[in-house]
């Protein structure tokens, strides 16, 4: 586990001496690696070759002008468009062009970075900051084509030169929206044979030209109004959309792109599903796919939710359905935002005038479709409503049958044929309970008596023509036969898995939902099913399991397939919240929960019981209290005095959970927490601050409890535990406390007979132990404790759930572990437009990375490095420090940065007070004062500062008392640079003290271990 | 910045009663749409994503009931099919009407959005006269016939309620598919000429695509499409520098005059290519054997392997019946493609004369255009008297 870059790799590969190396399979992250690698002559040196595409192939793709002769060279069209270096020749190239132009970064990742442009106002911002973000220091502008059809094609081609489409998707909301935010659907709906085929003979003429071996995928523009086609790109590897169009047909392009870098030939290799025909060929859909992001924008203070060339969105799902209707709606729940499909959700839309709507439809946000169908009741044509969202007609026609459904079953009785009409159309059961005015309950008994039932139809890659002999499935209200049955023999277990990757809840889950379907394997459940509906995940290869379902996790979804499969049981704890959130309800409907039990879950989920029992324990927490009205809450507020913590009861990554400073502010809060779990109370607990927080991961099987180790996180309380730094062994703790927590926990897991995986979170303030929460479920920090310690906690869990004795452990085996592990979050601030980089209780990293080493800094050093910090070793570091506490507890790194040689640079305030205790500092002067030099503008832009300490005024957790403009400014500005920015004392002391090891000490590069054998 | 006007149009003649009765009993409840009729066929199953159009008006298709593989169909409409080129053969269609008896869908597209589209699939339908029927689980019914073997079936639209008795009734009277000849329906009358260039090629009408007509156009000669019977001694009298026996539906060996033509062009070496029907049509004049599918190839993702380099290429196809591979080894031929699947025979090439020949649909329309160069191969045979990878 070591930082993607071309220092660390030279060392892997100059210890492992490789013949070849990938590069498609890592992202652009391992691209651009091994083009540097390729570049400063590392392959060449160590007689490593690049398997699948060459360097030159993957520079023709990459870089701009090569790209365009090489789409000339091979006579697929592309847009007028220059790259430029500077901002003077993107005014003159956007003038020749026009108004509006698209600019487009160099070696970038996501669009990140790039923007549209309707005057040169807004064209200075977007290229200069382009240019940075830019490794080569290239944008590009470019006509813009927003309200043109965007289509893909999934190109694989082997080294003789046969090559074929795996899959063509068509994005819903146009050009105008980066395909990553997208709503898209597989294969295209709009275009006819000529244009399909027009399309795809370019993709493979473009592909061949440019030397692609393996897998990749060619984007286009095509106008709504005749044939006219540009290329827009060329992704040479394994991208997000490519993962989509492995899920979307079966096909597995990874797996077979691997093969083929090795040296198959297409023909040679098989297809996975038929087992008899060959790989070499087209997929043929008999469903329509539709992938729908997953946005998190509410975390987020001050970012623009409106979509456009830069992807925001941090997660996807994918629904299969037989009509569009279906498959939309279908992927609307799947989200778990809360909304049954488009129309007839727990919260309705509120009402808009025409303006307003005629606004919302030109430029598109994460409602996008909300406010197609709004327009739609408002009366506005389809013609109206395509001119203004560049959405096809036909896509606004489909949506328009959502919408008609939805008052012909407000107005009609629900009769046979009106049900089977609102299930094809991809309605659901709460849906038309809601406009029936009934349960979810009621309607499914109705509907099970007419016999209105979904069917179970395989996903085989030859739309029937071939016996598939994988069992990859989906069910769908556009049939009346099931493709397979399930004999009594077979009787499995039901695992369920995590849903979008979203802020909270990443690959984490995936991996545990993996692990649980191994692990049961392994202790002899030959009949393992997957429900889940992430796309990039793991767990819905269909070679995992016995039977993917790529499904919704909702109660009816699963009560379906819980009574096609007839299982000995459903396991929900390792599907993060999602599913965990099921557990109650299935148990209720009378699905066997494997693991603890739902009352045991409840117990812990539902804070007054939890309390309940913690109190029997004698176990402390921080005071909390349930309330209902404002009234209640703002007395208990007042009680134990400001700041508190609201959130709702039921919660995963801190969703509506926020730090209150004021009543004004509790009242506003209230109400947002409302609206994320309206069926649960909402909660307010004190908030404690200057304390130590605390993760315990463990097994249990009711009897035996197994700690796997106990994490510390480096910040302190008040940042989310899922963007804090978190280091196993801890590094504060006492012996004692940690024999507390150690005992807490024990006696914890015993009284709620919990079965399977644990998360307890601990706050440790002025040495007491407090228990925040216990989470009975697989957690965030699993995998990370679970690789550290060399003890596979899910294959333990899947022990416990089948009643399995545990294995003897070695006593405290985290302890003797001599490595420390460190995880570092990594945060996409940069594409979320306006957002503010300052940590806070709500959860805002998207991503993680974890290091190991023998010392807690060679760890640090490495988890730093590989979430994107540089680490210099000499050079000029900005300090700004609110508070006079801050700056006191930032005295000794300071002076710690200045005898390493660095030059301090501080804001007036800041440089008084460290100027004195420290000497030569040098003032520099606001952003807001741009008269006043030298400035921290200009600083930055000269590149001149080499990381920021930036603690925000008078406390970390006063997010919402007011927000300075000015360090905002600072923090965004260094961001869109690409410059560190240290937001929390604890940050920013690690940091300084790694600069210093680093002089002295070179990192580990060793490879992690496996884990330990158990029987 | 967008679309002037949106061109849309709704379907009209949907929501009817329909049924689709299969030989072996099953019944379909559906939803009728285009003309309300009744109608017999043999019913087979096509798993191409796009290009309706082009695939009803296949005439290799006549005598049959299309099932669409691909759900949702009718969504890009139908373009106008008076909209000809510069030589005057069809732009958009591959002949002058709809040629099946009857199309299954899954979910007809109420609403066809496209530039280029004048009717709806349902409207299309009407005005020919051709029965669909939607709401069908097209894949059950496609697995029906994938174990079951294509057979005979009747298509229903009816704006009253459908006796099915009756109709089964009828449907075991009716004449089987495989006894039927079509070359009477499909073959062109009298002869017609497409371009005005010195060089001509024959086309001999089976029942062809106009897309070959476009392709050997594009190649530089004129075209003469002539009847399916006609003579070897009046195709020379053209002075042709090649022949192609077109593509068609139904039993090679109901087109026993085109077998004769083909036994003589191959005798005297006039450079020909076979197509689908015309490529079993070469196969019995030069000694082969046909059979008949159990199910057919029918789609546009079909893997076909060239054995003279191993390239793969990826195929459009529609045929029922194939050359039978056991038969090539006393034949005249080489064994040139073969199905990468399931290893039937998929273009041969005779092993003195002047003569190709493929089973899958080089001139596309609808699928894919990786197998142009099929048609080069006859101009070279043409040009140079020899294949091009000789």
């Amino acid at each position: 586990m070591l930082p993607v870059n071309v220092e660390y790799v030279e060392s892997i590969i100059e210890k492992e001496r490789p013949d070849g190396i990938m590069l498609a399979y890592g992202g652009q992250t391992a691209l651009n690696c091994g083009v540097n690698l390729a570049q400063a002559g590392i392959l060449e040196k160590y007689g490593v070759h690049v398997l699948g595409t060459q360097i030159p192939g993957i520079q023709r793709t990459e870089d701009r002008q090569l790209f365009k002769d090489s789409m000339n060279q091979c006579n697929v069209p592309i847009l007028k468009s220059r790259t430029v270096t500077n901002f003077i020749d993107a005014k003159v190239i956007a003038q020749e062009l026009g108004y509006p132009v698209i600019i487009r970064v160099a070696y970038t990742l996501g669009g990140k970075g790039g923007g549209v442009a309707y005057n040169e106002i807004e064209l200075h911002e977007i290229v200069e900051r382009g240019l940075r973000a830019s490794l080569v220091g290239q944008v590009l502008i470019e006509e813009y084509i927003g309200h043109w059809k965007q289509i893909e094609y999934e190109v694989m081609q082997d080294y003789d030169g046969n090559n074929v489409i795996v899959c063509n998707m068509e994005n819903v909301l146009s050009m105008r929206v980066h395909t990553g935010d997208n709503i898209v659907v597989a294969p295209s709906q709009t275009i006819d044979n000529h244009e399909y085929h027009m399309l795809r003979s370019a993709a493979l003429r473009a592909t061949k030209h440019v030397g692609i071996v393996g897998e990749c995928n060619i984007q286009y523009g095509l106008d709504p109004d005749s044939d006219r086609y540009v290329a827009i790109e060329i992704n040479p590897r394994l991208s997000r959309s490519s993962a989509l169009a492995s899920k979307a047909t079966g096909y597995p392009l990874a797996y077979m792109s691997a093969k083929i870098g090795l040296g198959y030939t297409l023909p040679e290799l098989e297809n996975r599903i038929t087992k008899t025909t060959t790989a070499c060929f087209e997929p043929s859909l008999d469903y329509i796919v539709c992938k729908h992001p997953r946005w998190d924008f509410a975390k987020f203070d001050l970012v623009k939710r409106k979509l456009g060339p830069t992807m925001k969105s941090v997660g996807e799902v994918m629904a299969v359905g037989r009509s569009f209707e279906e498959s939309l709606q279908k992927s609307i729940r799947m989200l778990d935002i809360g909304n049954d499909g488009l129309v007839l959700n727990r919260t309705t839309m509120e009402s808009y005038d025409e303006e307003q709507i005629e606004e919302y439809l030109s430029h598109p946000d994460d409602l996008i479709l909300y406010y197609v169908a709004a327009a739609l009741k408002m009366g506005i044509s389809v013609e109206k409503i395509y001119k203004l969202s560049a959405i096809d007609p036909w896509f606004i026609e489909k949506i328009k049958n959502i919408v008609d459904i939805e008052s012909k079953l407000k107005q009609e009785q629900l009769t046979t044929s009106l049900l089977w009409e609102s299930k094809k159309m991809g309605f659901s059961d709460k849906q038309i309970a809601r406009a029936k005015d009934k349960s979810a309950e009621e309607i499914r008994e109705i509907r099970k008596k007419a016999g209105v039932l979904p069917s179970v139809k395989q996903i085989d890659t030859l739309a029937a023509e071939w016996p598939a002999v994988t069992n990859y499935l989906y069910l769908t209200y556009g049939g009346n036969q099931n493709d397979i049955e399930v004999t009594s023999d077979e009787k499995g277990v039901i695992v369920l898995g995590a849903g979008p990757y979203r802020i909270g809840s990443s690959v984490e889950f995936d991996w545990g939902t993996v692990n649980m379907v191994w692990g049961l394997q392994e202790n002899g459940e030959k009949n393992v099913s997957v429900v889940n509906c992430n796309p990039e995940t793991v767990s819905t290869d269909y070679d995992i399991c016995s039977r993917l379902y790529f499904e919704e996790l909702t109660l009816e979804r699963i009560l379906d397939i819980a009574e096609f499969e007839n299982p000995k049981g459903i396991v929900t704890c390792v599907g993060g919240q999602t599913a965990n959130n099921l557990t109650l309800s299935l148990a209720k409907n009378g699905i066997n929960i494997m693991g603890t039990a739902a009352d045991d879950v409840d117990r812990a989920e539902d804070r007054s019981k939890f309390s309940a029992e913690l109190d029997k324990l004698h176990i402390q927490q921080p005071r909390w209290q349930a309330f209902s009205n404002i009234a209640e809450a703002k007395s208990f507020a007042q009680d134990v005095g400001f700041p508190v913590i609201v959130r709702p009861s039921y919660v995963l990554s801190g969703a509506a959970m926020k730090v209150v400073w004021s009543q004004n502010e509790l009242k506003k809060y209230v109400k947002e927490a409302t609206d994320v779990s309206p069926d649960h109370p909402v909660v307010i607990s004190k908030f404690m601050l200057n304390s130590l927080e605390v993760d315990v991961d463990g097994v249990s099987n009711g009897t035996d409890v197994i700690i796997g180790a106990i994490v510390e996180h480096i910040e302190s309380a008040g940042v989310h535990s899922g963007d804090a730094m978190m280091c196993i062994p801890p590094w504060r703790l006492n012996n004692k406390t940690i024999e507390t927590i150690t005992e807490y926990s024990t006696k914890i897991a015993k009284t709620f007979n919990v079965k399977g995986p644990f998360n307890l979170q601990f706050l440790i303030h002025d040495d007491h132990v407090y228990v925040i929460e216990l989470n009975i479920r697989a957690s965030r920090s699993m995998p990370f404790v679970s690789k550290l310690v060399k003890t596979n906690l899910i294959s333990l869990a899947a022990k416990a759930i089948l009643g399995k004795p545990l294995p003897k452990l070695p006593e405290n085996k985290w302890q003797k572990i001599h490595n420390f592990g460190i995880k570092v979050p990594q945060f996409s601030f940069m594409q979320l437009e306006g957002a503010d980089i300052r940590l806070g209780v709500e959860m805002q990293s998207t991503g993680e990375v974890a290091c190991f080493g023998t010392s807690f800094y060679d760890a640090l050093a490495k988890g730093l490095t590989s979430a994107g910090y540089t680490l210099p070793r000499t050079g000029t570091a900005l300090v700004t420090v609110g508070g006079s506490q801050n700056k006191e507890k930032l005295l000794q790194p300071i002076a710690r940065l200045k005898s390493l040689g660095f030059k301090i640079l501080a804001t007036e305030h800041t440089a008084e007070f460290f100027e004195e205790k420290i000497g030569d500092v040098e003032v520099v002067h606001k952003i807001s004062e741009p008269t006043r030099k030298p400035n921290i503008a200009d600083l930055l832009y000269e590149r001149k500062i080499d990381f920021i300490i930036n603690i925000p005024s008078t406390s970390t957790l006063e997010k919402y008392v007011g927000m300075l403009e000015d360090e905002y400014q600072i923090r965004r500005k260094s961001l869109e640079l690409g410059i560190p920015v240290l937001t929390t004392i604890e940050l920013a002391d690690s940091f300084v003290k790694t600069l210093e090891w680093l002089r002295d000490n070179q990192t580990t590069k060793d490879p992690i271990e496996h884990y330990d054998k158990i029987d | 910045m967008s679309r002037v006007t949106i061109t849309t149009k709704k379907s009209s003649h949907a929501n009817k009663f329909g049924k689709l009765i299969l030989d072996d009993g099953t019944v379909f409840d559906g939803m009728g749409f285009g003309y309300s009729t009744t109608v017999f066929g043999e019913i087979v199953f096509n798993t191409g994503m796009v290009g309706y159009t082009e695939t009803l008006t296949d005439p290799s298709y006549s005598g049959q009931i299309l099932t669409l593989t691909y759900p949702l169909v009718g969504n890009y409409g139908v373009p106008d099919s008076s909209i000809k080129d510069q030589d005057g053969i069809p732009k958009f269609f591959e002949s002058n009407k709809i040629q099946l008896r009857g199309l299954v869908v899954h979910e007809l597209s109420l609403t066809a959005s496209h530039w280029n589209l004048s009717m709806t699939l349902d409207e299309w339908l009407y005005n020919e006269k051709i029965p669909g029927i939607s709401g069908i689980d097209t894949r059950a019914l496609t697995k029906n016939l994938r174990t079951g073997g294509v057979m005979m079936a009747a298509l229903v639209v009816s704006d009253t309620e459908i006796n099915v008795d009756e109709i089964k009734k009828q449907l075991s009277s009716a004449p089987n598919y495989n006894s039927e000849q079509f070359m009477d329906t499909v073959s062109t009358k009298q002869e017609v000429m497409y371009g005005s260039e010195e060089k001509s090629v024959v086309v001999i009408d089976t029942g062809t695509k106009n897309a070959i007509l476009r392709n050997i156009r594009d190649l530089g000669y004129k075209v003469i499409k002539l009847p399916w019977n006609t003579s070897f001694e009046k195709i020379m009298s053209y002075h042709p520098k090649g022949v192609v026996i077109s593509n068609g539906p139904g039993d090679p060996q109901k087109c026993p005059d085109t077998i004769e033509t083909a036994r003589k062009l191959i005798e005297n070496n006039i450079p020909t290519l076979g197509i689908c029907l015309g490529a079993q049509i070469i196969g019995l004049a030069g000694n082969t054997q046909t059979y008949k599918l159990k199910y057919g190839h029918r789609g546009q993702n079909k893997p076909c392997v060239n054995l003279e380099n191993n390239q793969v290429y990826v195929t459009s196809q529609n045929h029922g019946y194939g050359i039978t591979p056991e038969s090539l080894n006393a034949s005249e031929f080489n064994l040139w493609f073969t199905n990468a699947d399931d290893k039937t025979v998929e273009g041969i090439k005779h092993k003195k004369q002047n003569c190709i020949a493929v089973q899958f649909h080089p001139e596309a329309a609808p699928g894919p255009y990786d197998c142009k160069f099929v048609f080069e191969e006859l101009k070279h045979l043409m040009e140079e008297g020899k294949s091009a990878e000789e």
